[in-house]
C-alpha cells in the first residue's frame, strides 16, 4: 500500500517537470529541387524519467525527429527545448544510441565505455567504467574488442558507453532492429531494468508495436509523411509486465487499428 | 600446410630455381651471364670493399627520407581532402593528373631543380610515394560511417579530439594500405633515381657495374639484393597490420 502510493507520488512527480518540449517542430527535405515535407508541426512534451516510444511505419520521419530533438538536425519551422533550453547541436549530456553498429571497433570493451570519459581523473574513470560493464553484464570482457562480441553485447556495449557519461536523457533509434527476435526479447527486459536503476529520460524510436507497448510509459503514434502525431497511448501498465493480459493485448490491439494492420496475418 | 612444408617447398623451389640457373649459365658456355657461384664471389667482394653496407645504407637512407617526408605531408592532406568534400572537388583534379606521371619523367626536373645529387633522388621517392598515401587516406577518411564521427561530436569531443581519436583509427586500416603500397613503389624509384643522380646505392652499384667494365656478376648481385630487400620492407610494413588496434579496426 505504501509502495505504491510511493509510485504514485513518484509519478506526480515525474509529472509535474517537463524534460522536453517539442514546438511546432517541421521539417522539409530537398532532394533534386523537389522539396518534401517530412514532420508538420509536431508538439509533444516528455517528463522527467519518462519512457516514451516514438512509433510508425518506416520511413514516416520518426528518425529524422529523434535527430531534431538530438541537435544533428536543424528544424525548418519550430523549436525543441530541453530543460528550458533550446537545442541547438548535439550535447554530452544526451547520448544517442544506435544499432550496434555504433561501437568503436578499434577500442576494446573497457575502450568504449569510457571514450567519453576524458575529463575524469583516472582512478575515476576506472570506477566508472567498471562500474557501466557490471550494469550491462559485459565483466569479463573488459578487454574483448566488438568483433568477438555477440550482436546484442555490442548493443549493451553502446549502452554502457552512453550511460558512462551519466547523461540525463538517451535517444534510442531502433536500437534492436538488427538483433535476432530472442535476443532483442531479452535486451528489452535489460533496457527496462536498466532504466527503472538509472531512470534516465528515454526517447525510443521504433516500428514495432509490441516492442512500444513492453517498454513505454507512453506511445507517440506517428502518421504517414508528413508525419503528424495520430495520437498519444498511455500505457499504465506497471513492469514487468505481462505481455498476455487482455489490458496489454486491448492496448496493443488498439494501436493496430489506429495504425490500420488487420489482426490476422 | 605442415610447418615443414612451407618452409620446404619454397626452399625446394629456390634451390631447383638456382640449379637450373648454375647448369643454364655452364651448358651454353655465355661469357656475359654470370653463374651463382661469380654472383656470390661478387657480393663478397663488395662486403670486403667495405661497399655493400654503405650502399644498402644510402639506398635506404633515401628511400627513408622522400617516403617520409610523403607520409607526413601526404596523411595530412588526405585526411583534410576526405574530410571537407569542396577541398576534394577542389583539388582532386590536379592530384589525378599529377597521379598517372611516372617519377622518372620528373627526372629531367628534378636535376634543374634539386641538381645532380641526394636531393634530387628523394624529390622523386617523395613523389612516387606521395599521391598513393594520398588516396588511400582520402579513401579511409570518406569511408568512415557517419555514426563514428556523430559519436564523437555527441561526447563532445573537441574537433581535434574527433580527428585524433575518431577520424584518424577509423581511417588507419586503409592508410596502412596506402603505406604498404607507396613503400613498394618508393623502394621501385629509389633503384631508377641512384641510376641517374648519384653515386651510391643499389641502383648506383648496378649501373655503374654495367658501365665500368661489365661487371654482370655485380649487377645481377645488386638486382637479388634490392628483391631481398624490398621482400624485407615489405613484410616489416605488413607486420604493423598485426597490431590490435589496427587489425581490430578493420571490422568497420
Amino acid at each position: 500500500m505504501l509502495k505504491s502510493a510511493l509510485a504514485l507520488d513518484e509519478a506526480a512527480n515525474r509529472k509535474a517537470k517537463t524534460k522536453l518540449t517539442i514546438e511546432g517542430v517541421g521539417m522539409r527535405f530537398s532532394e533534386h529541387g523537389k522539396s518534401v515535407d517530412v514532420l508538420d508541426s509536431l508538439r509533444l512534451e516528455v517528463s522527467e524519467g519518462e519512457f516514451v516510444c516514438i512509433l510508425g511505419p518506416s520511413g514516416c520521419g520518426k528518425s529524422t525527429l529523434l535527430n531534431i530533438v538530438g541537435g544533428f538536425l536543424k528544424p525548418t519551422s519550430g523549436a525543441v527545448y530541453i530543460d528550458g533550453e533550446q537545442v541547438d547541436g548535439p550535447d554530452p549530456r544526451r547520448i544517442f544510441v544506435f544499432q550496434e553498429r555504433g561501437v568503436f571497433p578499434w577500442l576494446t570493451v573497457e575502450g568504449n565505455v569510457g571514450f567519453g570519459l576524458f575529463n575524469l581523473p583516472k582512478k575515476e574513470k576506472q570506477e566508472r567504467i567498471a562500474h557501466y560493464v557490471k550494469l550491462v553484464g559485459l565483466q569479463g570482457f573488459e578487454h574483448s574488442y566488438p568483433q568477438e562480441l555477440s550482436g546484442g553485447m555490442k548493443q549493451r556495449l553502446e549502452v554502457a558507453r552512453a550511460l558512462a557519461v551519466n547523461p540525463d536523457m538517451l535517444f534510442l533509434d531502433e536500437p534492436f532492429g538488427a538483433l535476432d527476435s530472442i535476443t532483442r526479447l531479452v535486451m528489452r527486459g535489460e533496457l527496462l531494468r536498466i532504466w527503472e536503476a538509472e531512470r534516465k529520460t528515454i526517447l525510443f524510436v521504433t516500428h514495432d508495436i509490441e516492442e512500444a507497448v513492453q517498454l513505454a510509459d507512453r506511445v507517440v503514434v506517428m502518421s504517414v509523411r508528413p508525419a503528424q502525431i495520430r495520437r498519444i497511448v498511455e500505457v499504465e501498465i506497471p513492469h514487468p509486465r505481462d505481455i498476455s493480459s487482455p489490458r496489454y493485448l486491448k492496448l496493443r490491439d488498439s494501436i493496430f487499428d489506429e495504425i490500420g494492420l488487420a489482426h490476422q496475418v | 600446410m605442415k610447418r615443414w612444408e612451407s618452409l620446404f617447398w619454397p626452399a625446394l623451389v629456390a634451390a631447383t630455381g638456382l640449379t637450373v640457373w648454375a647448369l643454364g649459365v655452364r651448358l651454353t658456355h655465355t661469357s656475359i651471364f654470370p653463374s651463382p657461384v661469380s654472383v656470390y664471389r661478387g657480393l663478397v667482394e663488395l662486403v670486403s670493399k667495405g661497399l655493400l653496407w654503405r650502399y644498402i645504407a644510402d639506398s635506404l637512407f633515401r628511400v627513408g627520407s622522400g617516403f617520409g617526408l610523403a607520409l607526413v605531408t601526404g596523411v595530412p592532406l588526405g585526411i583534410v581532402l576526405g574530410y571537407y568534400p569542396v577541398a576534394f572537388k577542389t583539388i582532386n583534379p590536379v592530384i589525378q593528373i599529377m597521379r598517372p606521371i611516372s617519377p622518372l619523367a620528373w627526372i629531367p626536373l628534378s636535376i634543374v631543380w634539386f641538381g645532380v645529387g641526394n636531393l634530387a633522388a628523394v624529390f622523386l621517392i617523395f613523389l612516387a610515394a606521395f599521391f598513393p598515401l594520398v588516396m588511400a587516406t582520402i579513401n579511409g577518411v570518406r569511408n568512415i560511417p557517419e555514426i563514428y564521427l556523430r559519436a564523437g561530436h555527441n561526447f563532445g569531443l573537441s574537433p581535434a579530439a574527433v580527428l585524433s581519436r575518431v577520424m584518424f583509427p577509423a581511417a588507419l586500416p586503409q592508410i596502412l594500405i596506402g603505406l604498404r603500397i607507396s613503400l613498394g613503389v618508393a623502394w621501385l624509384v629509389v633503384v631508377a633515381a641512384e641510376m641517374i643522380a648519384v653515386d651510391s646505392g643499389l641502383g648506383y652499384l648496378i649501373i655503374d657495374s654495367r658501365n665500368a667494365g661489365k661487371r654482370y656478376d655485380l649487377v645481377v648481385a645488386g638486382m637479388l639484393l634490392i628483391g631481398v630487400i624490398g621482400l624485407g620492407l615489405d613484410t616489416a610494413i605488413a607486420r604493423l597490420d598485426r597490431l590490435n588496434f589496427i587489425r581490430r579496426g578493420k571490422s568497420l
